[in-house]
């Protein structure tokens, strides 16, 4: 995949690289839920960083709180029940001290969204052009002649044909695809710089996925926008992103660049999901190496390691709850207690029937 | 390799009307033939909306075809009256894709496992009870959850209900409609290595729908691909991925997001397609693919290509096929 930035692969957690800030920081974030079956930690203390010009992905499965955390960072988590702690620094500047009104400016503004499903972030009500005017006006002094300009524009470029007539269809009159070229044209619109895409291709047939992961590479790279994607998919987050963080039980259990996430991974959750998944770069496996049994209830979270319940590889140490942290070399972190030697054997061994070729 | 033919469908339609007294038909299943040997699995893929499910639905007659036969072990049950059908129901059941829609909430594991039981009565009512503990034995959950309701367990846990449901009267066929598509990937694996486990028990065949072709090439001995309600090729699982003849599988494959592309070298080269699946109401003359396709040229538009046997049970629906010749020179 092309890419032109290079400084990405430096680790960014806790105390700030004074070169280079990142353009999105998230320390120590916590979301909890007050319900009637007792506190629900969907988010447990949750740090990592965006660069400028970068693609973060966060993939993990449901419950992960990959999602939770995202309406965290943009504060649109507003359950009266819901507590939520720790830093948000958009370029240095802390999202949780800002007032409503600054906060409204930076969503749609410096940091735009497009979520799982078009269809419910789109106001049926409204044509398609009139929602993308009214996104421009917001944010800035334009004139309804030049913001249905600049939308005809958006809209063009995102690869819908015949702009100036589709601005005045109702989402209703669109595809899935479709929709979701149109909430890409409105989360550009106001040149952010930095993109949160919520699963945006999951609703999304293979041959349309494609057309949308291709339309979001090339727009990064034209626009050198940042981008935090978040997905449950491998295959999503290989095709778009340069650096992965993997999610389990409201924690983040491991962090490294792509390539060597996938090719070496350090956490026995990451060799799991990815044995789990039948790998169609490789050749057939005869079984596939599922994990055992279930994420845990976040109402009663194991008290050391939250995959320990779950994991063939556990021991007495993780009881206690491992920290994120460098292990396996700069660049990388994970929250495993396993050492880092001798984790290539043990992978080998809980991977080893699935790497074995059906030929 | 050459199993007796268990399950044939021969040129299956299905249109359904718009809406009440239209003349307008949406074009569902349009026209399918297909045969599923014993002990195999047939894997049906395609995008929302080719059919495929409508096909899965047609083929244990959960619908009744416009026009066309199913024929199961050699008799035709197309016609069938519901009674007729009982016997041969026994033995094609079908897993859904959505386990909280598929199970009635308001019964009892035991109930939901059970009723096939009572219904074809196949045990006497006092042994129920202990093949209901067994059938869930079998998919991986605890016998003593029978009293319990659907909406106490997981996804993972409601889904192998469904196939301890399916599985309750030793059917010969299962079809499984998207069965894995609404769990986690942690949770698919353990679905997925289950049916493997239950087809060498108890020598299921089982027809496999789904869009993700990944899981799809896992399980199917044959996979069938499946456009705007015609197949439009079909191979076996391997040969299929390995040699795409249809331009649309050729496309298909190159959309599938890939892992990791330094180590297994299984990047293709990406065709994006452009546009979209036309409306089924009114498909494309000729070949339904015309519209999208690089290969197409003038006959495409005019005349609808049969499937042709490329060797090897390997045929394709194309009048430009990708056979070793004609990729050169496209």
């Amino acid at each position: 995949m092309p890419s032109s930035i290079s400084s990405t692969s430096r680790s960014t957690h806790g105390s700030a690289v004074p070169d280079s800030t990142p353009l999105l920081e998230v320390r120590d974030l916590r979301v909890s839920f007050h319900t009637e079956a007792g506190l629900v930690r969907a988010v447990d203390g949750v740090s990592f960083a965006v660069n400028e010009g970068e693609t973060l992905g966060i993939v993990g499965e449901s419950g992960s709180g990959k999602t939770v955390s995202m309406m965290a960072v943009m504060r649109l988590i507003r359950d009266p029940n819901a507590v939520v702690e720790g830093q948000v620094l958009l370029r240095g500047r802390d999202l949780m001290q800002l007032a409503a009104g600054e906060m409204r400016s930076v969503r749609g503004g410096d940091v735009a969204m497009i979520f799982q499903d078009p269809m419910t972030a789109l106001t049926p009500v409204y044509t398609v052009g009139w929602q993308i005017d009214e996104q421009l006006r917001a944010h800035g002094e334009v004139s309804r002649r030049a913001a249905r300009d600049r939308t005809v524009e958006l809209l063009a470029e995102v690869g819908i044909s015949n702009p100036r007539r589709r601005a005045d269809a109702y989402p209703h009159e669109f595809s899935g695809g479709m929709r979701q070229r149109v909430m890409i044209a409105m989360a550009l619109s106001c040149s952010p710089s930095l993109l949160i895409a919520d699963e945006p291709t999951t609703a999304l047939d293979v041959t349309i996925q494609a057309q949308i992961l291709e339309l979001m590479r090339r727009l990064q790279q034209d626009h050198g926008s940042s981008i935090l994607l978040i997905t449950h998919d491998m295959g999503v987050v290989a095709e778009l992103a340069e650096r992965i963080v993997v999610m389990y039980a409201g924690s983040i259990v491991e962090e490294g660049p792509r390539s060597r996430l996938f090719r070496d991974p350090q956490h026995p959750y990451t060799w799991g999901l990815l044995g789990s998944i039948p790998r169609v770069d490789r050749g057939r496996v005869r079984r596939l190496t599922a994990i055992p049994g279930a994420p845990p209830s976040m109402l009663a979270l194991p008290p050391g390691c939250r995959f320990e319940p779950r994991c063939r590889h556990r021991f007495e140490k993780c009881s206690t709850r491992p920290e994120l942290a460098e292990r396996a070399g700069p660049g990388r972190r994970d929250a495993c207690h396993l050492d880092p030697a001798v984790r290539p054997a043990l992978r080998q061994s809980s991977l080893g029937g699935a790497q074995e070729s059906r030929a | 390799m050459s199993a007796p033919v268990l399950l044939e469908g021969v040129e299956l339609v299905k249109h359904f009307p718009v809406r009440r007294r239209s003349e307008e038909r949406v074009h569902a299943v349009d026209g399918v033939s297909l045969e599923v040997r014993r002990g195999e699995t047939l894997g049906v893929v395609g995008e929302s909306g080719c059919g495929k499910s409508t096909l899965g639905r047609l083929l244990v007659r959960l619908r009744d075809p416009t026009s066309g036969s199913i024929r199961f072990d050699g008799a035709d049950i197309t016609t069938l009256s519901r009674r007729e059908l009982r016997p041969f129901r026994r033995e094609m059941q079908m897993i859904f894709q959505d386990p909280y829609a598929s199970l009635n909430p308001r019964k009892r594991v035991s109930q939901i496992v059970g009723d096939p039981l009572r219904i074809h009565r196949t045990s006497s009512l006092g042994d129920v009870r202990g093949r209901v503990r067994e059938l869930l034995e079998v998919v991986g959950l605890s016998p003593d959850h029978v009293n319990r309701y659907p909406h106490e367990f997981s996804g993972g846990q409601r889904q192998r209900i469904g196939v301890a449901r399916a599985l309750a009267l030793n059917p010969q066929l299962i079809v499984a409609d998207e069965p894995v598509s609404a769990l986690d990937v942690s949770i698919q694996a353990q679905v997925l290595n289950l049916l493997d486990d239950l087809q060498d028990d108890f020598g299921l065949t089982y027809v496999f729908i789904a869009h993700d072709l990944g899981v799809v090439r896992h399980v199917a001995d044959w996979i069938a691909v499946m456009y705007l309600g015609v197949i439009v090729e079909v191979a076996p699982a391997d040969e299929l991925w390995d040699h795409p003849i249809h331009p649309y599988t050729e496309a298909l494959l190159s959309a599938i997001p890939v892992i990791d592309d330094e180590n297994g070298g299984g990047r293709r080269e990406r065709i994006v397609l452009a546009g979209e699946v036309p409306s089924p109401i009114d498909p494309p003359s000729g070949c339904r693919f015309h519209p999208r396709c690089r290969y197409a040229t003038e006959i495409c538009r005019e005349v609808r290509p049969a499937l042709v046997d490329h060797g090897g049970g390997h045929v394709a629906a194309c009048h430009h096929p990708l056979t070793g010749a004609a990729k050169e020179g496209a």
